[in-house]
């Protein structure tokens, strides 16, 4: 293992310590609980939102805390959920008396520690719960513990936070997120594996010449493995499960081409280029594009791309301004 | 023997007793769980849990509760704060719906550890809404009460054996299992041919709980009396 880190065993620590550090002024760090928050919360009148997870998915979750976007997020080990005190010290630092909004991967951890933290907490807001699931990789069945919540989060958290901060009421933002995630269709390929720095060696192992196909975020397999073929093939394999899922014509689409956090931006951009050759083949509309390193799983190579059938009130809400350090327009 | 625990009921000493087995259990199998979950989950079992363990011991030995609600509410809230993953919830919650059964009393006879126990699987249940057969700790938990329950009449020792051995059967029952729930799900067929990492802690749970009643009881031991 190559890794810039003091020792394995305190990574998520020590990187909090550098987030303190570079945005001084407009995020605090809750140290003991791993709670990143805006610096100025808790907002008047605004409903909370709290989000977190595992750590090593960067900048999800504590890079888009900040105005427009979250209000706090809760750092868990990396590739392990958050523990119930940590998210109920996170809502405690943002509560402002207007509700409070948790944001929630579909993961069986997750899922458990943010319901216990609403069980166990005294007083306060009331608690809304938004869970995303938007992998198409895995069967949504009575049989799974359902699809993963992967980057339809981050879109999530852009427009639920945007309604948060024109003030509208708990039930409203919740209803809101929860539209972006029915909308949400996301898929992910890996072409190499990640390390868990207390692990120290990869997570799975994939052959030079072999593509994970609809890869977790935190390495658990996919749909299949087959032979890594150009980009244009992979790129079908993308856009095809997410399209025969749930029809993406006829309606605005915001697009998210995220990077998996190994794989430079000039692929990713010749990736796009493919996605957005196919989508218009297929008679979808592109209205609003992301590409870049948003939801991340170490230094897995890789992509995953997110297409949310939006309307003109989403599109709205996706382009008021937001003030984070890992999204930033219009502020 | 006259200084013996009355042998129909069981002590907060002995439930202490019943943590510290478990702990030291889960600390002897910790490598054993991790590889288990390795093959069908995210490694990290045996490593969350002897972690949660040695922190339910610490505080145990740091200010032991007097009554069998507030120590398990200790235990539970402890194991929620130091385990994370899915285990932290499962085991603190079944170690919380435990304690606010028994209630504020400091022993509880055979029916009420009967109560406690079925209250702490139901907690497991309503949390991971897993059912018998979904290759989950609840393919242990839940024939070990039963077991006790069927067993109860005979007092707490014999019971507790009775449920051991049942979660112990439960645990290797789920091998030919299909994971319907928790991380193991996504590997659907290929989850199957494996033992649950989460049953087979479980069965550490009543392994720990009914050594840690025998013995106590030397009224109800061959060749003791």
């Amino acid at each position: 293992m190559k890794k810039l880190v003091n020792d394995p065993q305190h990574v998520v620590t020590d990187a909090l310590v550098g987030v303190e550090a570079a945005y001084l002024g407009r995020l605090a760090v809750d140290h003991e609980h791993r709670v990143v928050y805006r610096a100025d919360a808790p907002v008047a009148g605004k409903v909370a939102l709290v989000s977190g997870g595992g750590s090593g998915h960067e900048p999800l979750h504590g890079g888009f805390v900040g105005p427009g976007m979250l209000d706090a997020a809760c750092a868990g080990e990396v590739f392990t959920s958050p523990t119930p005190d940590q998210v109920l010290a996170a809502d405690q630092h943002v509560d402002a008396g207007a509700g409070i909004l948790h944001i929630v991967k579909n993961y069986t951890g997750d899922v458990m520690n943010f319901d216990m933290a609403v069980e166990l907490a005294e007083g306060g807001s009331p608690i809304a719960t938004v869970v995303t699931n938007d992998d198409v990789a895995v069967e949504d069945s009575l049989y799974t513990a359902g699809r993963r919540g992967i980057g339809v989060t981050v879109v999530v958290e852009k427009i639920a936070g945007a309604a948060a901060e024109g003030r509208r009421d708990l039930s409203a933002v919740a209803d809101v997120a929860r539209r972006v995630n029915d909308n949400g269709r996301s898929m992910g390929v890996a072409l190499t594996s990640c390390t868990v720095p207390a692990v120290g060696r990869p997570t799975f192992d994939l052959a030079e010449d072999e593509l994970e196909i609809g890869v977790g975020i935190h390495g658990e397999p996919g749909r299949s493995r087959g032979r890594l073929g150009t980009a244009s093939e992979v790129a079908e394999q993308l856009v095809v499960p997410i399209t025969d899922d749930l029809d993406f014509t006829g309606a605005p689409v915001i697009a998210m081409l995220s990077g998996l956090g190994g794989t430079p931006l000039i692929e990713l951009y010749l990736m796009y280029g493919e996605i957005a050759r196919i989508l218009g083949r297929r008679n979808v509309t592109v209205a609003r594009t992301l590409v870049g390193n948003y939801i991340t799983s170490l230094e897995m190579a890789g992509c995953s791309l997110t297409l949310v059938r939006a309307d003109d009130e989403l599109l709205d809400l996706w382009d008021a301004p937001v003030d984070t350090p890992g999204l930033r327009w219009g502020a | 023997m006259g200084s013996r625990a009355d042998p129909g009921t069981v002590e907060v000493a002995q439930l202490v007793a019943w943590l510290e087995t478990f702990g030291r259990l889960v600390h002897e199998e910790r490598d054993h769980l991790t590889a288990l979950d390795a093959a069908i989950g995210d490694a990290d079992h045996g490593l969350n849990l002897d972690r949660g363990m040695r922190a339910v011991v610490e505080r145990l030995h740091a200010d032991r509760p007097a009554t069998v609600d507030a120590l398990f509410k200790t235990v539970g809230m402890t194991l929620v704060s130091t385990v994370g993953g899915a285990s932290g919830p499962l085991y603190g919650t079944f170690f919380l719906r435990f304690g606010t059964a028994a209630g504020p009393v400091d022993e509880l006879d055979a029916a009420g550890l009967a109560t406690a126990l079925r209250a702490g699987v139901g907690g497991v249940v309503a949390r991971g809404k897993a059912e018998p057969g979904d290759k989950t700790m609840v393919d242990a938990l839940e024939p070990a009460v039963t077991a006790y329950e069927r067993a109860v009449g005979s007092g707490p020792e014999h019971a507790a054996a009775a449920a051991s051995e049942a979660a112990e059967a439960g645990r290797d029952a789920t091998i030919p299992m299909v994971a319907r729930k928790g991380r193991a799900s996504y590997l659907a067929e290929r989850s199957a041919g494996h033992l649950d990492p989460g049953a087979t802690s479980s069965a550490l749970l009543l392994r720990a709980l009914a050594d840690a009643l025998a013995g106590t009881l030397p009224e109800t031991t061959d060749g003791r009396a």
